[in-house]
């Protein structure tokens, strides 16, 4: 039977068919629907972990034991996880063990765009790549079989068309490898200097056996057409390029993508007449191509920056026109992602908009978003954790050059379980007068809402402990005059908590409390909970306005509030001089 | 010959579930497809788009410019901003609702007030659908996704399908009733 399935969704088959037993992952789009999806196979024990480094370790442990293994992640996750990731490589598996990066072209909602393939060679270990939804399925029983022949972890590169897009998938049984017998074996698994230095020879004999595999494996394959025209690629780049020439090139479609196929090229090239390599961001494939002395055409023509389409690929080799397209003379307002209505970061900024003199290092989550107009909270977006870390070092810096800038640091309740708990102890050692603030909404929301070690539930839908973010703070030595706990939907009770962080000292702690206005159960219990505008009190004053609410608009010369939108935080309320507003219901 | 969807609109107005239904359907009725959805940063408000295409044999999920057969805007000014997708002579479906963006709000730029009329001059199959009305008829406001749906079936000519029984399959059963005369009423306007 088919079924219509994302990457995503089929990777999480793949992984059960496989007779995967456990899986673990920090959610990071555009990876996250993969743990999502096997937490629904009771067969796997799957879990959140606090970050990609330590669901990597879990991963590494689980298949020591014998257990066939999965972790995933989204590209920057590999590079949190990368000091597992080059270790395991030396030691390699006992039950197969596949490590899913998750890039994102074209950064829909990513930081950078680094191209994740070249972490198998910098790690030594090999690498497969799916271009579609039937092959994400496929791909990942390949990889286990060849991590347990080869004795090595599988890097699985996909990227975001291939995680989020949908396709058909035949679908299989789960067949049961059980979990291996473990057997002591300290040259193999503990990895001291006389150990590692046996095995790095290992490793780079492994590699040879790869590529010998690599050039009589499934996963790569060529597929004769037009031999005028040659394209080697891989990935989504490799449905892109069929789109456009069909049969009118012919294909060395490659899915093993390290060790690359060297017999395999020099073939398909010798064959060819004209010899293209299409693949998206870097010239990984090409670069090999090139120090095999082969003559070829790739970045000359194919962009590396952002994400590929067939369009692009199109005119790039085939020179061909734009089709006729239609423009409306209409000037389209932009539309940035925002806040959502009764958001509960909101509160927060808004009280902290007062100070113009304030610098905020912001990190990756929904309060990235506190920079956008009009709220405007925000100087730096790192990578995970450094909404902290970069407080403390901005803080030095102004004071090494005479400047007085106070620094609010900013992470979200899943970041600080991330990497936030490590910057905070920084600071607090390190005598840092930040101000910390943890924006505790008690889910990982950007990423769709997943528990974390602060919700007491976990992925698989157990009750678990709660880690008190409170007295984890007061445990690192955050004094109890220098931390305040609020509830951001309470503008007096935050912006006195922010006054006194703004005058403080030695490091400051702000915890907000508020569960995300989007969590199922608080759309339910604020269900019948709304604000509205008293037109005669209202003096069109716009300040409501100001706190940034999408369902509070100004039209027709008249500010009103979208009942559908609102859930009655009452910021706008708290704002309004005039007593304009009222909410309706407790 | 493969057939090619846009479907835009704002974060939160239930595009995805409503690609969904029509992805599900396409299946059944023994097409290739491929459907494309791209998670932004926002959780609700910002952009979204997702792209489907079917035939005999789909490689692509992305559509080019002036490929859509039909772009189907959830929201009346995110038609003009995609327009270029639409292929020439496509269709356009516009759901004549107006969800103001941050920009907008706080008065730093307009909402163009001759968008249904400029899309008129300009494309000569468009087909404007009041989907809020139509689904406060039915009772749900929030079935507007539905409606519009039930219009983009009619502008592919698909409405001979069972889509009652692909309605059924997906959704749960609360659900049911009000989708299937939801995308009825889509079709009929």
């Amino acid at each position: 039977m088919k079924k219509i399935m994302s990457g995503n969704e089929a990777i999480a088959r793949g992984a059960y068919e496989a007779g995967c037993t456990v899986a673990a992952a920090y959610p990071g789009t555009p990876s996250t629907e993969i743990l999502e999806n096997i937490a629904n196979y009771k067969e796997i024990y799957s879990e959140w972990s606090t970050n990609e480094k330590v669901a990597t370790e879990v991963a590494c442990g689980a298949s020591i034991a014998g257990a066939r293994a999965i972790t995933t992640m989204k590209h920057v996750g590999l590079n949190v996880a990368a000091d597992p990731l080059f270790t395991i490589a030396y030691e390699g598996v006992n039950g197969g063990l596949i490590i899913v990066t998750a890039d994102d072209p074209g950064m829909h909602s990513s930081q950078n765009e680094q191209d994740n393939r070249f972490y198998a060679p910098h790690a030594k270990v090999a690498m497969v790549e799916p271009s579609d939804s039937q092959e994400c399925k496929d791909f990942v029983k390949y990889a286990y079989e060849i991590s347990e022949k080869f004795d090595t972890p599988i890097l699985f590169r996909t990227t975001t068309r291939v995680n989020h897009s949908k396709g058909l998938v035949e679908q299989g049984e789960r067949v049961e490898v059980g979990v291996r017998p473990y057997t002591k074996n300290n040259k193999k698994y503990i990895m001291t200097p006389a150990n590692s230095r046996a095995k790095h020879p290992e490793v780079e004999e492994r590699l040879k056996k790869l590529q010998e595999y690599s050039n009589n494996c499934p996963l790569n394959r060529i597929e004769w057409g037009n031999k005028k025209i040659g394209i080697i690629t891989s990935g989504i780049s490799y449905q892109y390029s069929k789109e456009v020439f069909g049969d009118e090139a012919s294909f060395l479609k490659i899915g093993m993508s390290y060790p690359l196929p060297d017999k395999m090229i020099r073939e398909f090239a010798a064959t060819v007449e004209e010899l293209y390599i299409v693949e998206e961001n870097d010239p990984f494939i090409e670069n090999y191509v090139k120090t095999l002395g082969i003559k070829c055409t790739g970045k000359e023509l194919i962009p590396i920056c952002g994400e590929l389409n067939p369009d692009i690929i199109s005119k790039a080799i085939l020179k061909t026109e734009d089709r006729k397209m239609y423009d409306v003379d209409v000037k389209v307002p932009p539309r940035p992602p925002v806040l959502c209505p009764g958001c509960p970061h909101r509160g927060i900024f808004y009280a902290i908009s007062k100070y113009k003199d304030i610098i905020a290092t912001s990190d990756i989550g929904c309060y990235t978003l506190g920079m956008v107009e009009p709220l405007n909270i925000g100087d730096t977006v790192i990578c995970m954790g450094a909404g902290f870390t970069a407080a403390i070092g901005f803080e030095k810096a102004a004071r090494m050059g005479n400047r007085k800038n106070k620094i609010f640091g900013f992470v979200g309740d899943s970041t600080f379980f991330h990497s936030g708990i490590t910057g905070l102890i920084d600071a607090v050692y390190n005598n840092s007068p930040i101000v910390a603030v943890i924006l505790d909404n008690s889910i990982t929301a950007m990423t769709g809402h997943q528990e974390n070690p602060g919700t007491g539930k976990t992925l698989m839908g157990e009750i678990a402990q709660v880690i008190d973010i409170e007295k984890l703070v007061r445990a690192i030595g955050i004094k109890s005059e220098n931390l305040r706990i609020v509830d951001p939907y309470n503008l007096p009770e935050t912006e006195a908590a922010v006054k006194e962080a703004y005058n403080a000292t030695e490091p400051f702690v702000i915890i907000t409390k508020q569960p995300c206005a989007l969590i199922k159960e608080v759309q339910k219990k604020r269900a019948h909970m709304y604000s509205f505008i008293h037109q005669d009190k209202c003096k069109k004053c716009k300040a409501c306005i100001r706190i940034g609410c999408p369902a509070i608009s100004f039209k027709n010369g008249q500010i009103s509030i979208d009942r559908s939108m609102c859930n009655g935080c009452e910021l706008c309320k708290q704002v309004c001089k005039f007593d304009a507003i009222e909410k309706v219901g407790e | 010959m493969t057939k090619s969807i846009l479907f835009v609109g704002v974060g939160g107005q239930g595009i995805i579930l409503a690609s969904k239904i029509l992805t599900e359907g396409l299946v059944r009725f023994g097409y290739d497809v491929k459907m494309s959805e791209v998670h932004g940063m926002a959780q609700r408000g910002g952009s979204v788009t997702t792209q489907v295409r079917f035939g005999e044999k789909v490689y692509s999920p992305l559509i080019g410019f002036g490929e859509a057969d039909v772009v189907v805007a959830f929201e009346k000014v995110e038609a003009p901003r995609w327009i270029s997708y639409l292929k020439d002579g496509g269709s356009l479906v516009v759901n004549d609702y107006e969800i103001y963006s941050m920009p907008v709000l706080i008065g730093k730029e307009p909402y163009p007030e001759d968008v249904l009329e400029k899309l008129e001059e300009r494309i000569s199959k468009l087909k404007i659908i009041n989907a809020a009305e139509a689904a406060e008829k039915l009772g749900n406001i929030k079935t507007q996704n539905i409606v519009l749906l039930g219009a983009l079936i009619k502008a592919l000519e698909l409405e001979n399908m069972d889509w009652a029984q692909v309605v059924k399959d997906i959704l749960p059963e609360k659900m049911q009733e009000i989708n299937i005369k939801a995308i009825k009423a889509g079709m009929e306007i």
